[in-house]
């Protein structure tokens, strides 16, 4: 994936404004960050559904959302989008066929078993719990064998056991060679990611590894080195802060971590944003 | 292609789960045919002249209700926006919709047909024609659906766009007044009305005609359709805010 002056407008106002990013194919990228920080905004310019972006978003090595792309991106919306009145099976046939299988039978016994939901697979979709409504969205996005997996918020409101069991999933489906997107604002999750990608108000705050996320920030666990460095980014949009926005810009600790990539540049447009 | 028949085939089988849906298409017209045939027991003739508009009518309301709701949902629960990111065409979408929603057409017009023509509606031209544009209205009123649900960004908007774009159609579509009767103007509005062409070709069928006497009406028809899908796919966004 290479995002380079990614802007998107939403409702008049840029949500993302100017964002650059670079991430390798085969791991697990997680995308954390405040609810209204841009990440959904972020992913569906990734999947090609998001109107008004400019700047360069490739995928794959192809346009984001080009038709060839289309069959090798899977994308799970933040919302179970799957057809209720529909069964397990009758929704992941259907997708599978759109994912051009032409006989699902086997890629939808493999995804059902992906997501744990054997013995479901002839219930109709709006008799299952929520957790398990989710899961079958998880294998919509699945059982085409996508490269690539963008999946929004895959893991909200679910309980801790099947929060676990989902990241086996994406660390056995990353081991297969594909790469995720994960999105979540549960930050225990953040350190299940090869890497991970802090947003705030549309900006990169940081491009990180877990590791390197607790090293720099000090901080004790995922949760609050995240607070760290979503404190030290905040004075650039509030600057009538009285510890003054020329420090607070905290070369030290928010251009620190994230080390390789330009997280600079994004703490500059915040600032721009902000201004 | 393929794509098309898959959309079709799920939208096939979500009606096929949803009983009750499926027995007020079929039934509906059926018990609303008894009525006026009831009504009307001693003048059979008022059955036979206004039996086959009915056929007609019917299965474009409903369908138009139908798929505008329908598609309407696919937009909010997000299963659209999936979609968008699948290799499906917008084409596909439109198609399988209009293919799903022709088959049950076809089980309602032969019903429908069936029913009315056992309650004593007397067509003089040939039955199967009947059925032929029975469909044809049906498959117009889900591309309608479809086109009009774009304009519509919720279920109340969505239930409006039915009195909204049907009902000027139905006042001057010859159903109250003979076409010739009316002011100008409205005979004029009329004819750029797709419904006129249906209660046209249904009225003459009813009198006795033939094929040759109602192809240029039902051409009409079939443009009005293509043009109908060419704005449902217009319509659809891949890409929204």
């Amino acid at each position: 994936m290479v995002i380079r002056g990614l802007r998107v407008v939403r409702g008049g106002r840029p949500i993302i404004d100017g964002l650059d990013l670079r991430v390798p194919a085969g791991s697990v990228v997680g995308l954390m960050g405040p609810s209204g920080s841009g990440k959904t905004t972020l992913m569906r310019s990734l999947v090609g559904v998001q109107d008004k972006v400019t700047g360069t978003v490739e995928v794959l090595g192809g346009a984001a959302g080009s038709p060839v792309l289309r069959r090798r991106v899977g994308y799970m919306t933040q919302d179970a989008s799957v057809y209720t009145d529909l069964t397990v099976v009758q929704n992941l046939r259907y997708f599978a066929a759109l994912a051009g299988i032409p006989d699902g039978a086997e890629a939808v016994a493999a995804a059902v078993g992906t997501v744990d939901l054997g013995g479901h697979e002839k219930q109709r979709v709006g008799t299952l719990s929520g957790g398990e409504r989710s899961r079958v969205s998880l294998a919509a996005a699945l059982v085409g064998g996508p490269d690539l997996l963008v999946l929004d918020e895959p893991t909200v409101g679910l309980d801790p056991v099947l929060r676990r069991d989902l990241w086996a999933v994406f660390r056995r489906l990353a081991a297969e060679g594909r790469t995720l997107l994960v999105s979540s604002h549960v930050m225990d999750e953040a350190t299940q990611c090869d890497r991970l990608i802090l947003m705030r108000d549309g900006a990169l705050v940081a491009d990180t590894t877990p590791d390197e996320l607790l090293a720099t920030t000090g901080a004790p666990d995922a949760e609050r080195a995240f607070l760290a460095l979503i404190d030290a980014a905040r004075p650039a949009a509030r600057p009538a802060q009285g510890t003054g926005p020329s420090g607070s810009t905290g070369p030290s600790e928010s251009t620190g971590p994230s080390g390789s990539t330009g997280p600079s540049e994004s703490t500059e447009s915040t600032e721009e944003t902000a201004r | 292609m393929n794509l098309t028949f898959a959309t079709a085939g799920r939208v096939l089988s979500q009606l096929r789960g949803d009983h009750r849906t499926v027995a007020l298409i079929i039934v509906l017209p059926c018990l609303l045919i008894g009525l006026i045939a009831w009504m009307f027991d001693d003048q059979p003739q008022v059955l036979d002249r206004f039996g086959p508009m009915l056929v007609g009518i019917f299965p474009l309301i409903v369908m138009f209700l139908v798929t505008s709701v329908a598609t309407l949902r696919e937009r909010q629960s997000g299963t659209l926006e999936r979609l968008m990111t699948t290799p499906i065409r917008k084409g596909d979408f439109v198609a399988g919709y209009g293919l799903a929603f022709a088959t049950l057409a076809l089980v309602q017009a032969l019903v429908v047909v069936g029913f009315a023509t056992w309650v004593g509606m007397d067509v003089d031209g040939p039955l199967w024609l009947v059925l032929v544009v029975a469909m044809l209205d049906a498959v117009l009123g889900c591309t309608l659906g479809l086109a009009a649900s774009a304009l519509a960004r919720s279920e109340f908007q969505a239930v409006q766009m039915m009195p909204a774009i049907l009902f000027p159609q139905l006042i001057t579509c010859g159903l109250l007044m003979p076409r010739d009767q009316m002011p100008e103007v409205l005979e004029w509005l009329s004819r750029v009305f797709p419904l006129t062409y249906a209660v046209e070709a249904m009225t003459s069928l009813a009198a006795g005609d033939e094929w040759a006497d109602i192809r240029g009406a039902v051409g009409v028809i079939a443009l009005f359709i293509v043009g109908a899908m060419l704005l449902g796919v217009l319509t659809l966004r891949r890409r929204t805010a």
